[in-house]
């Protein structure tokens, strides 16, 4: 939900007039149009000035009725659309309030709109709608990017606390409104306990959207994050299943639709594309963006409206209770499941789960959706409904940030770095072990049989046969696109940065460049981990290799010889003081070229054989090795070296005169791009063409770019040849 | 995990089987970290489970010829141990060289005891690397 628009603010406002201006023309238009009487005026009218009999023909008329409920409807999420782009924009706003507040405000103000222009009333939310349309969307798509791992690992706390903190609050607060209903001063005798039971299960149902919002943007440690969510995600289910004439097949499908979600993502996400990921991923956020606002402005619009009975006792005690119940569920089951948590809950996270008690559009709904024939005082329920809805949000939602960071509750740790992924799965792994030495049954192994049952059986059932082979080769190669693009926005410059890693005048740009690289690592690392437990070779591997490597090498090359264009392109200064234009390629004559030939064969030997499928570390896998080399061979071999030596020792103005015994370590990484029409290339081509032998200036660049730029511009065809040297 | 047999036996005073109290010790490395014993024996030898004898832990295990650093050969030792069969070789020398690069603070492209302890900084070890025995 955090789109990031190019609007820039005033044409947002103005859009936003406008469409309120519609939405009250429309108002106006309709009072005119369904107003028959007014058109038979206007037509008299007309047929008296002009004389004419009185028959009229309508050529244009307005059926708005027809309409209506479409037009509004999308009136409403146009409306609300531009006020959530421009919440996002707005920079302090996000972090102020969450985004519900927002909505209902936005609601309010179109209930307030129709109430004013005296429209008649708005398409009534009826529970079929609200079931069928408006809540699947949001199920489904918080399922689907539920992170399922930690949601199982805190399963048990989850539903512990979910479950019976439901329970507790429903039954709490009803009881302590029933008694309250008994003290005949409040007027409220008529209230029998049944009524207070399903008012107070309705009303404890906590919406989850607020709360999580804020807590992202505090980023509160995960263990939190999933015990609010969980939290969300269940107790909706529970408290209608309480209620005995709520749609109970309309709850009961929504838990399907979770459980449906959560399990479905992962084969999902395997057999289709990319692009089909994509599509799926945005489209689901926007069904549930959509449903959401739909249900908020209901929310706002019956707030402005004739259908509010206020009893000051019933409310403030409402309220009241709330609050206390909830303190008392969340404090005592804490207090008892911490026991059996190896991450106990501190007070402060009590205190948080507490406080993010923020009702929202689901007690709204179950409240709205009351049978009146049961509920003879509907009308009041849904008042302190709304009355706690909006303290909740508003008071709460707003606050809840600031007091996240007040306590100093502790922060999430996004992985950034490929040592805490690889560590911690070290630690998991050594977890793992020691519990199965001790005998302990944790819910590693669970996780660990699941898995093994998961490869064996499901994945070959619902993952198309030829992914699960090569699904790594395909990862990586689309890790690598993507690694390009983003080499090739952020110029080579970032990462050359790699290579110097204790420089601190790249440490920017290292940061730009490493998400990537991290990401792909730990989705390689993340794919594979797993398997300690199966040590036998499923498949000979050099079988696979050759077809990947050819193609692969193939990229890297490409990639190379892009990059080092880019970085002649980027006009890095040379000591010589030269533009790096077209014609100075040669002036990158290293100055350690002498050494070069000597150490050539030094590191030829260093080099193993060159199978090309690495990863964002091509130098470091360009081991090219045996003894009789050709020509090509060797100067691809050369390449190397300089391209290493050239990264490794990469400080723009002084890249001639550093030379490090470690620099085949610090390599320059991802270099990128995307292979471009070079015209550069064939101005160098003639430079060089002609300097490709003993050249001991520059031996190693010309035969780079020679060999490079012989092919031309088809890069698919050149490599082959210098890759079937094998 | 004969690996972390090495380790273990490393506890056991250089035996060569693991006896019980060579067990004990590693797994005692595994309690997890309660609260109020932080307060006491602030000034005896730190309690076997504390954070920085869990990342003690944790490095021995990497660390297979005892020299104190994490080689590129040794962490790839441990990765190709536990990663499996679908990544070749070269791939995990990337990733090895990746996470050597990243820590290393030094420059001698190993990871000595005091750069693994800062990579670490911020993962929730004592979490990690506890469990919950019941009683």
């Amino acid at each position: 939900m955090g789109d990031q628009a190019l609007l820039p603010f005033g044409p947002w406002s103005w859009c936003l007039l406008l469409a309120t201006l519609q939405c009250c023309g429309a108002s106006f238009e309709l009072n005119r149009s369904t107003d028959s009487s007014a058109q038979r005026e206007l037509n008299v009218r007309f047929a008296a000035a002009s004389s004419q009999p009185v028959e009229t023909i309508s050529v244009f008329t307005l059926d708005y009725d027809y309409v209506q409920i479409p037009y509004e409807v999308t009136l409403w999420i146009l409306l609300a659309s531009l006020a959530k782009i421009g919440f996002h924009l707005h920079r302090r706003l996000p972090g102020l309030m969450p985004e519900s507040c927002l909505l209902i405000l936005v609601g309010a103000l179109v209930g307030a709109v129709i109430f004013g222009t005296d429209h008649k009333s708005p398409p009534v939310m009826d529970s079929s709608i609200y079931f069928l349309y408006l809540l699947p969307p949001i199920v489904l798509e918080s399922g689907y990017f539920m992170p399922t791992r930690p949601f199982f690992e805190n399963l048990g706390s989850i539903l512990w606390w979910a479950g019976l903190g439901a329970l507790l609050n429903a039954f709490g607060i009803g009881l302590s409104l029933y008694l309250i209903c008994q003290v005949p001063a409040f007027g409220l005798g008529d209230i029998n306990l049944l009524q207070n039971l399903l008012f107070g299960s309705l009303i404890s149902a906590v919406d989850p959207v607020a709360v999580l919002a804020v807590f992202e943007e505090a980023r509160v440690n995960e263990q939190l994050y999933m015990m609010i969510f969980g939290e969300a995600l269940l107790n909706d289910g529970i408290s209608v299943v309480r209620c005995p004439h709520g749609p109970q097949g309309g709850k009961r499908a929504a838990q399907r639709i979770t459980a449906c979600a959560v399990t479905m993502k992962k084969y999902v996400e395997e057999n289709v594309s990319q692009t089909s990921y994509t599509t799926i991923k945005y489209f689901m956020k926007m069904l549930s963006s959509v449903s959401e606002t739909l249900i908020f402005i209901f929310m706002g619009v019956s707030t402005i409206g004739k259908n509010h009975e206020w009893n000051w006792a019933f409310i403030c005690f409402t309220l009241v209770f709330c609050q206390i119940w909830r303190a008392i569920s969340v404090f005592a089951l804490f207090y008892v499941s911490n026991r059996f948590r190896t991450f106990p809950f501190s007070v402060k996270d009590q205190c948080v789960i507490f406080y993010s008690g923020v009702r929202g559009a689901g007690s709204f709904s179950l409240a709205f959706l009351l049978p009146p024939s049961l509920f003879p005082r509907k009308k009041l329920f849904v008042t302190a409904t709304l009355v706690v809805i909006y303290f909740t949000v508003f008071i709460q939602g707003i606050t809840v940030g600031p007091l996240v960071r007040y306590l100093d509750v502790r922060k999430t740790n996004k992985k950034e770095s490929i040592n805490e992924e690889l560590h911690t799965r070290l630690m998991d792994h050594l977890k793992a072990g020691i519990e199965d030495v001790c005998g302990q049954w944790s819910h590693y192994q669970v996780r660990d049989k699941f898995k093994k049952f998961d490869h064996k059986y499901l994945r070959k059932i619902l993952i198309r046969k030829n992914l699960p082979k090569s699904s790594l080769v395909s990862l990586y190669k689309k890790l690598e696109m993507k690694q390009a693009i983003e080499m090739v926005e952020s110029g080579v410059l970032s990462s050359t940065a790699f290579s110097i890693p204790h420089q601190a005048q790249k440490t920017q740009e290292t940061k730009r460049l490493s998400p990537e690289d991290v990401e792909s690592m730990r989705d390689i690392l993340t794919r594979n981990m797993y398997q300690v437990r199966q040590r036998t070779l499923s498949y000979n591997k050099y079988n696979l290799q050759p077809q990947a490597s050819e193609k692969q090498a193939k990229e890297i090359l490409i990639r190379r010889r892009n990059t080092f264009r880019e970085s002649m392109k980027k006009g890095h200064s040379l000591p010589w003081g030269k533009p790096a234009g077209t014609k100075n390629i040669r002036y990158l004559s290293f100055p350690y070229s002498s050494p070069l030939p000597a150490g050539r064969d030094v590191k030829m030997a260093e080099f193993t054989d060159h199978d090309g499928s690495d990863s964002e570390l091509p130098p470091i896998t360009f081991n090219t090795h045996s003894p009789a080399k050709s020509i090509q061979e060797r100067r691809w071999t050369a390449e190397v070296i300089p391209m290493k030596s050239l990264h490794g020792a990469w400080t723009p103005p002084r890249f001639g005169y550093q030379r490090s015994t470690s620099r085949e370590e610090r390599l320059g990484r991802g270099r990128r791009a995307i292979l471009r029409p070079k015209p550069l290339f064939h101005a160098v081509d003639e430079e060089f063409e002609s300097k490709e032998e003993g050249e001991e200036e520059a031996p190693a660049f010309g035969s780079l770019l020679s060999s490079e730029l012989r092919p031309g511009g088809d890069c698919n065809l050149s490599h082959s040849p210098l890759l079937q040297r094998k | 995990y004969s690996h972390f047999l090495e380790v273990m036996k490393g506890h056991s005073l250089e035996e060569d089987q693991v006896n019980f109290r060579g067990f004990m010790r590693t797994l005692a490395h595994f309690r997890p970290i309660e609260d109020n014993e932080k307060s006491k024996d602030v000034n005896g030898p730190e309690p076997l489970n504390s954070r920085s004898n869990k990342l003690h832990f944790a490095f021995r295990l990497y660390d297979l010829d005892k020299d104190d650093k994490i080689s590129r050969d040794e962490l790839l030792q441990v990765l190709r141990m536990m990663v499996g069969v679908n990544i070749s070789d070269e791939q995990l020398g990337s990733i090895a060289d990746r996470t050597i690069q990243e820590a290393d603070q030094d420059g001698d492209s190993a990871i000595s005891f005091t750069e693994f302890v800062k990579v670490l900084e911020k993962v929730d070890v004592e979490q990690k690397m506890s469990i919950r025995f019941l009683h």
